[in-house]
């Protein structure tokens, strides 16, 4: 498995008093799967996100991520688990204001380390998302669609075991945001990274291959959702059917 | 932690970060160059005192003393002359000079020379090369000024004493010229014969007799005074080498460096309150990135080295145009204080105090940056999913503690190596510290009683003000802070500036007298009064002088006393306190500048808050004593003190103990003997008339002259003017330093009205989206910059008015005068400015739809 939570609770205090927000959640995902997480507003999903990533620690439960018990991390240890095998993609896109889309695209690549050929990595990917010629640019200077195309050039810069996007097409206007996903989706199978996607967005939950539904903090349903899921051998079986 | 992203993330990050973080390098560019000017002036001058230090006294070493030299010195000068020393003779005494040519009388110095002085350095005159023809021709040499007041000109004569010189050329210049010198009056240079001949050293004259030594070798002037130091002990001559005289100025000048240097200090402290705000202001707007940044995967140490290293480097630029200002400044004080300063003073470019400079701006920029940016560290990666989500703080940070450690450490460090004295360093220090915990007391203080007694009836815009005092995210406690700061240090330096002046400024007053006749005969009284215009009669003050030296006291002699090993040392009286010629006197009443602290008057009135112990004088003659002189003196109530008056022995008894107020400028005394017993010893009289009309007062002045030419005439009024010359140079100068602490000051207002400005212009753009009218948006920010900045700034200047209260009379040991006008200009410059400042960073959201605002700005 790729990603374990087990009994994972999280409980906010707020105004002196305890206000659980998940409570024993326990989730399995397999390797180059791709899962959504939906549920309304308030129903823990971020919060679920953040945990899974190490970006946040349980009130109690673990998760085991790609065989590493995150919580049996230091906090910059985990810092360093995710340079080497985690990626982000974020509602608000989160470039940073004061890079260039190439240097924001380095970010993760140098983070790591790993002498030359970082640039023409970062080069490669940028072409790939088609702002080959937009490099040199800052974020201000980039429209919507095109910023999230850098953060996505970005979360696969270090070609990341998992990839963690929390709306990615929620700024969006329809059609980029579509685009946007094709692209993700793209890169996903190229990459044979693991995807976890919040959303609340139907359609698009439904281009995954399993939906997590959660509401009040616990997980609601869980079921095979439109697209096929990658067998279990590993092998890709996300080809369309006949 | 990985450096080399750090750097990379540092380099590019200041790409963008060069314009916010102006405030925060123009605070530490003052500072900075307010030191550096500081501290390459004080090497300027000191540099420059030593190098003239033989100029400075045109002589390698000096006898002076206030009576002609004893035979045992004179037997002195006598062999050494006999050995090839060159030795001149130098006399200076005062007196009225009359020119007969306009009939003008002005009270000059006369300066006598006998000898080949100044051996170092050269006099200018007018035609040149005049020098030295008054010793050898009999003629005089004058001050430019002594042309002007007496209205005569080159080849005219004048009277001095009893006899009449020609005046030859003018002195233009002399190398041993401290600028106040001439303060007293302008000189007249004439030959030792010439003043032996004028009678003017009669008995009581105000003489100095100085003999000048040329020794250029070291080793023999030092070997001279080992020879001879029992010799001169038993004397009153002073003996003094040109080195001794330079390093006395420069100690005197090192105390004026040192105030400097604390007002130098004051705008550093300012600038890195300043870095504090605006790095605090930055820190907030990078917060969203550096959350980006840790979920990446970059460690809490990596991100938080990039920005210490941009902080390091701001200051490091910031520092570097600070040394290019301050080295500028330090070229402008010598301007400044021309004619204050004891010597031309050169600058020089000086490396150390560039270096210092530098290395202080860094260090305080670094440190004062360092509390705001380990926020950085604690910036959790989840923000970057959730921007409200703010993380438990964590308590006793170790990282935290050790800063605020370190901080300190460097506050007390700076104020003890810049204070005049380390004691002082450590007061200014404690000072600074109990002021900000006072302030943060005073902001709590705010916010909760805003909550308390809050204005319910107000309008909308009002209540809204005032709420935004103490809801959450308020920023009562930083502008507090800064504000009140701010108005602290700007407010100590002018209240302790003013008192220092105060001091110096000898006050007349109105209806004080104004014209001192000194050198009176006993005999001449009663007829110089009738020479007086009628109406300065009355308000005459009549004062004998009686010149007396200390026999004994309690029956000893001063050599017994001073050698007495059963007394320790501290406690035997001081030697020039029995050595000293006193100048006392006899009167009846006490003086209007004198309290009586112990003891009883003659009159039986006794010490105030004192049981006023009766000491019966039996046939001994009552004295009473200065509280400071019967300390040195180690002596009280009921001791004996055999004075010699005129080789007269007289025996006193001390039955009472004053304090004086010697700044008050009027006939003081460290003794005062009953009247009825001395009053026909040896004496000379000085009398006060007061005689508002100047040509009255020049009249009077020309008829002394031909009635009684041995008085001479002091106008104050003359004495003021020169006073005022050199006070003014002093205070254009210190104000001049202060103005950077003033530009620090509204630097830090700045820094801290900025630090709330985003959240501020949100919630405007927020209200006019809900309706409200631009002078309703403009009320609330109205109502809170007002109270903050009228509030924050009352309280860091009462803050400073205790403060000055405290050190005026601690510190510089002098008088405290409270000086409103300056606190209540403060008050409504920063109150104004708070207000100013705080609306016009306001003025994008008035003018522009509200939608574009919040599109901007973000949360």
């Amino acid at each position: 498995m790729m990603i374990v939570a087990q009994g994972l609770e999280k409980t906010y205090t707020s105004g002196g008093r305890p206000l659980p927000v998940l409570r024993d959640i326990d989730l399995e995902v397999a390797p180059e799967s791709f899962v959504a997480v939906v549920g309304p507003s308030g129903s823990g999903k971020t919060t679920l996100l953040g945990l899974l990533a190490g970006l946040d620690v349980p009130s109690a439960g673990r998760v085991v991520l790609d065989g590493q018990d995150l919580f049996a991390l230091t906090e910059d240890e985990r810092a360093g688990f995710r340079a080497e095998r985690v990626g982000f993609v974020f509602q608000t896109f989160h470039l940073l204001p004061t890079l260039t889309a190439l240097e924001n695209v380095l970010v993760p690549l140098e983070l790591r380390g790993g002498g030359r050929g970082l640039r023409s990595r970062a080069t490669e990917l940028l072409d790939h998302v088609g702002l080959g010629d937009r490099m040199h640019h800052y974020p201000a200077q980039l429209s919507g669609g095109e910023q999230q195309r850098v953060a996505l050039a970005r979360a696969f810069a270090n070609q990341p075991r998992i990839l963690f996007a929390d709306e990615p097409t929620g700024n969006l206007d329809q059609e980029t945001g579509a685009a946007i996903v094709a692209m993700l989706e793209e890169l996903n199978r190229e990459a044979r990274t693991t995807l976890v996607m919040v959303t609340h967005d139907q359609a698009l939950a439904e281009r995954a291959h399993r939906i997590v539904r959660l509401a009040g903090g616990c997980i609601v349903a869980d079921e095979e959702a439109g697209a096929p899921a990658p067998s279990a051998d590993g092998t890709d079986s996300a080809a369309p059917r006949p | 932690m990985k450096l080399g992203f750090a750097l990379r993330l540092a380099v590019r990050e200041s790409r963008h970060g060069f314009r916010r973080v102006g405030v925060y390098m123009a605070a530490i560019t003052l500072g900075v160059a307010a030191l550096v000017a500081i501290h390459s002036f004080r090497d300027d001058v000191a540099r420059s005192v030593q190098e003239e230090a033989d100029v400075l006294m045109g002589a390698d070493a000096r006898f002076e003393a206030n009576r002609p030299l004893p035979d045992s010195v004179t037997h002195i000068i006598d062999s050494l002359s006999a050995a090839g020393v060159d030795v001149s003779r130098v006399t200076t005494t005062l007196s009225m000079v009359l020119a007969p040519k306009s009939g003008d009388v002005r009270l000059l110095q006369v300066q006598a020379l006998q000898g080949g002085f100044p051996f170092y350095g050269e006099v200018e005159t007018t035609p040149a090369h005049s020098w030295g023809r008054h010793a050898r021709e009999g003629v005089a040499l004058v001050d430019p000024a002594v042309l002007t007041q007496l209205q005569i000109s080159l080849g005219d004569t004048l009277a001095v004493g009893r006899v009449r010189v020609p005046v030859v050329a003018t002195v233009e210049n002399t190398p041993t010229d401290l600028g106040y010198q001439t303060a007293v009056g302008p000189r007249v240079y004439v030959s030792q014969a010439t003043l032996d001949s004028a009678g003017l050293l009669g008995f009581g004259s105000l003489a100095r007799y100085a003999v000048y030594l040329r020794m250029p070798d070291e080793g023999a002037r030092h070997a001279l005074r080992q020879r001879y130091s029992s010799v001169l002990r038993a004397t009153d001559v002073s003996f003094r080498l040109a080195e001794d005289q330079a390093h006395r100025l420069s100690n005197s000048i090192r105390f004026l460096g040192r105030f400097l240097g604390l007002v130098g200090l004051g705008a550093l402290l300012l600038g890195g309150i300043g870095v504090a705000s605006a790095v605090q202001v930055y820190v907030r707007e990078r917060r969203p990135a550096v959350a980006v940044l840790r979920c990446l995967g970059a460690d809490q140490w990596t991100v938080f080295a990039a920005y210490v290293v941009q902080a390091a480097a701001l200051g490091l630029i910031g520092s570097g145009v600070g040394v290019a200002l301050g080295a500028a400044t330090q070229r402008v004080l010598p301007v400044l204080l021309a004619g204050v300063l004891p010597v031309p003073v050169s600058t020089r470019f000086s490396p150390a105090a560039a270096a210092a400079g530098v290395g202080i701006g860094v260090w305080v920029a670094v440190v004062f940056a360092f509390i705001p940016l380990l926020e950085i560290k604690d910036v959790p990666p989840l923000q970057a999913l959730r921007q409200d989500f703010e993380p438990p703080r964590r308590r006793r940070d170790p990282w935290r503690i050790g800063a605020y450690s370190a901080l300190l450490a460097s506050v007390f460090l700076l104020c003890g190596v810049e204070a005049p004295e380390t004691s002082v360093g450590l007061v200014f220090a404690v000072a600074l510290l109990v002021t900000v915990a006072l302030l943060a007391a005073v902001a709590w203080g705010l916010t909760r009683l805003t909550r308390r007694f809050f204005p319910t009836r107000a309008s909308y815009p009002v209540r809204q003000g005032v709420s935004n005092l103490f809801r959450p995210h308020n920023q009562t406690l930083s502008v507090t802070l800064a504000l009140g700061f701010g108005a602290f240090v700007v407010g100590t330096v002018m209240q302790v500036e003013g008192s220092l002046l105060d001091d110096l400024t000898v006050s007349f007053g109105q209806g004080r007298p104004n014209v001192l006749l000194f050198d009176v005969q006993k005999d001449q009284v009663d007829s110089l009064r009738t020479l007086l215009p009628a109406s300065a009669r009355a308000g005459l003050e009549v004062t004998p002088l009686i010149m007396s030296r200390i026999t004994a006291i309690d029956g000893r002699t001063p050599a017994e006393l001073r050698s007495d090993s059963m007394i320790p040392r501290e406690e035997r009286p001081r030697r020039w306190a029995l050595r000293r010629e006193y100048r006392n006197t006899y009167r009846a009443k006490l003086g209007s500048a004198e309290t009586l602290v112990a003891g009883r008057w003659w009159d039986g009135t006794p010490a105030a808050g004192d049981s006023g112990r009766a000491v019966s004088a039996g046939d001994l003659v009552p004295v009473s004593l200065e509280e400071g002189i019967a300390q040195d003196l180690k002596v009280g109530l009921g001791d004996t003190i055999s004075w010699n008056v005129g080789g007269m022995p007289v025996e006193s008894v001390v039955t009472s103990i004053r304090h004086v107020e010697w700044s008050r400028l009027q006939p003081n005394f460290f003794a005062i003997f009953k009247p009825g017993y001395i009053d026909d010893a040896p004496q000379t009289i000085i009398m006060l008339a007061r005689i508002p009309d100047p040509t009255r007062r020049a009249d009077f002045q020309r008829a002394l002259v031909h009635v009684f030419p041995n008085v001479s005439a002091l106008d104050f009024s003359r004495v003021q003017e020169a006073i005022d010359s050199v006070l003014s140079r002093v205070r254009t100068a210190v104000t001049f330093l202060a103005l950077f602490s003033a530009l620090a000051g509204i630097l830090v207002l700045v820094g801290a009205l900025a630090t709330s400005r985003l959240q501020r212009t949100r919630e405007g753009a927020l209200l006019k989206t809900l309706g409200a009218r631009r002078t309703q948006v403009l009320t609330v920010l109205f109502t809170e910059y007002l109270a903050l900045g009228t509030l924050a700034t009352a309280a860091g200047l009462a803050l400073a008015w205790i403060a000055s209260a405290i050190m005026v009379p601690h510190v510089f040991q002098v008088t405290f005068h409270t000086h409103p006008v300056p606190l209540l200009v403060i008050w409504g410059a920063v109150a104004g400015l708070t207000l100013a400042v705080g609306l016009a960073g306001s003025r994008g959201l008035l003018r522009r739809p509200p939608l574009a605002v919040l599109r901007e700005v973000p949360e």
